[in-house]
C-alpha cells in the first residue's frame, strides 16, 4: 500500500495537516482519494473494499496535507473491526470531508450530522451527483448547505468533476459544534432536511435495476450465479493459457533459452555457480520447470507461469467486484456458510484468497465477530489456495490429466466443507447475521479495471519476484550443503509412511513456507506418480501459510489463536494426505 | 389497525411494501438497522427471499439491503 509520510509541520496557510475522507461504505472514497492525491488503491463496487487506511499527500495552498483514505462507516457507533479503525483515526484528524452519496441523501446524512456534532472543520462532497438526475432526484443544493451550516460540493469521482472545487472549498470548512442527539432526533432533524431540500420523480425500473432483482431470487439468481461462475473459471483458464502457450512458452523457449545455453558454456556447463545462476540441464537442454537455477526457473516460474494467471485472474475478479456482483453472491450462498460458522459476506474474503491469501485474511474485518474472523481465516489458509499456487497445480497436476486437478480442488472443497461445520460446532463465541448493503450494478470504466489490474500484477512482481529469487538460492545453497538431506531422512516416516511422497519431497514443504509455487515446482523433477502429485499439491495447500500470509495471520488474530490455526492446518493437513495417499 | 395488517419481513410477500413499525430486538440491532435505514416508520419493499431460512432483501430508499433471516423475524411491517 502507498505510505506518503509527511512531517509534522502543519500547512502554514491552513494549519491542516490531516484531511481525513469519511463516509458510508461504497460511497467513493477510496475514488475520490486516487483523484486527490495521485496514488492509486483499490477501489470495488462493494461496501468494505477498504479495511485499512491509506495515506497519500495533497497539494493545498502553498504546501502539502497528508490525506487518508478511512475504511466506511455508517455510524460513529462501530459494529465491526473495519468502522472501529475508522472512528479511531477520527481523534487525530485536522479536517473531515464527509463524503455522501447523493442517491441515498437520508442515510448517509445520519454519519454527517454525528460529524458535525463533533469538534472537527467539515465538508461535504455530495458523491455520484451525475447518478442524481438519470435516478429522478432532485437536490437543492444551497438549502443544503445553509441547513447543514458546512461546504457541499457536488462530486464525481470516477470522472474527476467538483474535485477541484472541493478542494478549493477547504478553507471554508466550519464545525457547527451541533449538541449531541439521540438516534431518534438526528432521524428527525434528517427528515426534515431532506423534505425540504430533495425532490423525487418516480420512474419506471431499468433494465439494470431488473437484473439486479432477479440476482437475489432463489431460481434466476442460482442460475445467474452458475452461469458467472462458470464464465469467471473459463475465461480465467482461457486467458491465462493463451498467454503462457502463445506469448511466454515462445518468448523463453525460443528466445531465453539459446541465451541461457551461451552462458551456461560460459560458465562451463557445470559447477556450483552453474547450479544457481542456470541450473541443472537435462540432456543438455533447459528444462525451466526443473533446473532450478535463478535465471532458468527463477524467472520462469514467477513470469511464465504464474504472472499469466496472476493477470486473468485479477482481470474477472476486478470486473466482477466493479459490476457490484459479489455481494449479491454472499446473499445467495448465506443459508449455506451459516452451517461454517459464517455468513454470506464471508464469501468475498474468500474468493479475494483465490488471488492471495494476505488480502483476504485482511478483509475478514468485514465481518462483525472474533469467531467469525477466525473461521473464516482459518478456512481461507487451509483450503483457499492462492493464484501462485493454483497457477503451479493447472502447471504440474493439470499435466497429468484434468481428473487429477479436479481431485486437488475436490479435496480442498470438502476440506473447506467439513472444517467449517467442525469449527461452527467447538468455536466458542457467536456469528451475527447478514446484513449488507447491496450496491447497484454499474458498467464499470475500462480505464479503472485495467488501472485495478495493473495495481495488483505489479504488486505481484514487486513482492513475489524476490522472494522467489531467493527461495530458489536458498535450495540450492540448502541442497549443496546436505541440509535437505538431513530433514528427509528426520520426517521420512511421515513423509514416506504417511503421505506416501518419497523422502526428498519434505524439503517441498519446508521451502512451501516461503512461496507455494516453487514449492509445488520442487516436487516436478522428483517422478512422482500422478497420486503422489494429487497428495503433494494438496498436503502443500494446506499444510502451513507462506510468510506473508503467516505475518498478517498472526496480526490480525493474535499469536494465541495464530497458533491454533497453525495446530488446525498441520493435523488437517496430515488427516487428510493420509486419507488420500490410502485411496489413490 | 382496520385495513392493514402487521407481519415480520419473513412473511411478507415479494414485491409487497409497506411501513415499519417495530423492531423487536436488543440495542445493537436497533442501532445496526437504523444505520441502513431501516427504522421504524420507514417505507420498505420486499424484493425477495432466499429459500431454506436465507436473507430477505429490502428495499429501502434508493439501496437494497440484505437481512438474515433471523432479524428478518423480528422486523416488523404494516403492509398496505
Amino acid at each position: 500500500m502507498a505510505c506518503h509520510r509527511l512531517g509534522n509541520k502543519k500547512n502554514r496557510q491552513s494549519g491542516i495537516k490531516k484531511v481525513l475522507l469519511v463516509g458510508n461504505p461504497n460511497v467513493g472514497k477510496s475514488v475520490l482519494f486516487s483523484r486527490l492525491t495521485g496514488v492509486k488503491v483499490i477501489a470495488s463496487n462493494y461496501p468494505g473494499t477498504t479495511v485499512s487506511y491509506t495515506h497519500g499527500a495533497m497539494k493545498l495552498g502553498e504546501g502539502e496535507v497528508e490525506v487518508i483514505d478511512v475504511p466506511g462507516t455508517y455510524t460513529l457507533e462501530p459494529t465491526c473491526e473495519a468502522e472501529q479503525i475508522a472512528l479511531d483515526m477520527l481523534g487525530d484528524g485536522d479536517l473531515v470531508i464527509n463524503v455522501v452519496n447523493a442517491t441515498n441523501l437520508e442515510r448517509n446524512l445520519y454519519l454527517t450530522l454525528q460529524l458535525l456534532e463533533r469538534d472537527i472543520p467539515v465538508i461535504v462532497a455530495l458523491n455520484m451527483w451525475d447518478d442524481t438526475r438519470h435516478r429522478g432526484i432532485d437536490i437543492d443544493l444551497a438549502k443544503l448547505e445553509e441547513l447543514l451550516r458546512v461546504p457541499v460540493i457536488p462530486t464525481v469521482a470516477v470522472t474527476g468533476q467538483g474535485i477541484k472545487e472541493l478542494v478549493q472549498s477547504i478553507p471554508r470548512a466550519a464545525s457547527p459544534r451541533l449538541p449531541a442527539q439521540s438516534h431518534d432526533e438526528r432521524w428527525a432533524v434528517i427528515g426534515k432536511i431532506t423534505d425540504s431540500v430533495q425532490r423525487i420523480s418516480h420512474r419506471h425500473h431499468t433494465w439494470a435495476e431488473h437484473l439486479e432483482d432477479a440476482s437475489v431470487q432463489p431460481l434466476t439468481g442460482g442460475l445467474i450465479a452458475m452461469v458467472v461462475l462458470a464464465a469467471a473459471f473459463g475465461v480465467v483458464r482461457f486467458i491465462g493459457e493463451s498467454l503462457i502457450n502463445y506469448v511466454l512458452d515462445p518468448f523463453f523457449n525460443g528466445v531465453w533459452a539459446p541465451v541461457l545455453l551461451r552462458l551456461s558454456s560460459l560458465l562451463g556447463g557445470s559447477g556450483f555457480l552453474h547450479e544457481i545462476i542456470v541450473g541443472r540441464l537435462t540432456n543438455g537442454e533447459i528444462n525451466f520447470v526443473e533446473s532450478f537455477g535463478l535465471l532458468s526457473s527463477g524467472l520462469y516460474v514467477p513470469l511464465a507461469m504464474v504472472l499469466p494467471y496472476i493477470i486473468s485472474f485479477y482481470l474477472v475478479l476486478g470486473l466482477l467486484e466493479d459490476v457490484g456482483y459479489l455481494p449479491r453472491l454472499g446473499v445467495l450462498v448465506d443459508t449455506v456458510m451459516h452451517r461454517l460458522g459464517l455468513h454470506g459476506y464471508a464469501i468475498i474474503p474468500g474468493l479475494l484468497g483465490f488471488g492471495c491469501n494476505v488480502p483476504a485474511v485482511l478483509a475478514t474485518r468485514i465481518l462483525e465477530s472474533r469467531r467469525e474472523r477466525f473461521i473464516a481465516a482459518t478456512l481461507i489458509s487451509i483450503a483457499v489456495p492462492c493464484a501462485a499456487l493454483q497457477a503451479m497445480i493447472f502447471g504440474l497436476v493439470g499435466a497429468r490429466g484434468g481428473q487429477y486437478v479436479a481431485m486437488v480442488y475436490g479435496t480442498l472443497f470438502v476440506v473447506w466443507v467439513v472444517l467449517g461445520f467442525i469449527l461452527n460446532h467447538t468455536v466458542r463465541g457467536f456469528s451475527p447475521e447478514l446484513l449488507i448493503e447491496i450496491p447497484p450494478y454499474r458498467l464499470p470504466p475500462w480505464r479503472a479495471v485495467l488501472q485495478k489490474l495493473w495495481l495488483r500484477s505489479y504488486g505481484f512482481l514487486r513482492e513475489a519476484v524476490p522472494i522467489i529469487l531467493i527461495a530458489i538460492l536458498a535450495i540450492n545453497i540448502l541442497y549443496f550443503w546436505g541440509v535437505f538431506e538431513v530433514i528427509a531422512n528426520f520426517t521420512a516416516p511421515v513423509v514416506t509412511g504417511l503421505l506416501g511422497l518419497p523422502k526428498e519431497a519434505v524439503t517441498a514443504l519446508v521451502i512451501g513456507f516461503l512461496r507455494k509455487d516453487v514449492a509445488l515446482g520442487m516436487l516436478a523433477p522428483l517422478g512422482l506418480t500422478s497420486g503422489q502429485l494429487v497428495v503433494g499439491s494438496v498436503v502443500l495447500a494446506m499444510f502451513f501459510p507462506c510468510v506473508a500470509t503467516f505475518v498478517v495471520l498472526i496480526r490480525e488474530l493474535g499469536v494465541v489463536n495464530m497458533l491454533k490455526a497453525a495446530g488446525i492446518m498441520i493435523s488437517v493437513a496430515l488427516v487428510t494426505g493420509g486419507l488420500l495417499n490410502l485411496v489413490l | 389497525m382496520p385495513d392493514s395488517k402487521q407481519v415480520n419481513l419473513v412473511r411478507m410477500q415479494a414485491g409487497q411494501s409497506g411501513k415499519v413499525v417495530e423492531i423487536q430486538g436488543g440495542h445493537g440491532m436497533v442501532n445496526r438497522l437504523s444505520a441502513l435505514g431501516i427504522r421504524p416508520g420507514k417505507r420498505i419493499t420486499k424484493v425477495s427471499a432466499m429459500l431454506m431460512r436465507g436473507p430477505v432483501t429490502i428495499q429501502v430508499d434508493r439501496a437494497q439491503v440484505a437481512v438474515g433471516f433471523g432479524m428478518a423475524s423480528r422486523i416488523i411491517v404494516e403492509v398496505g
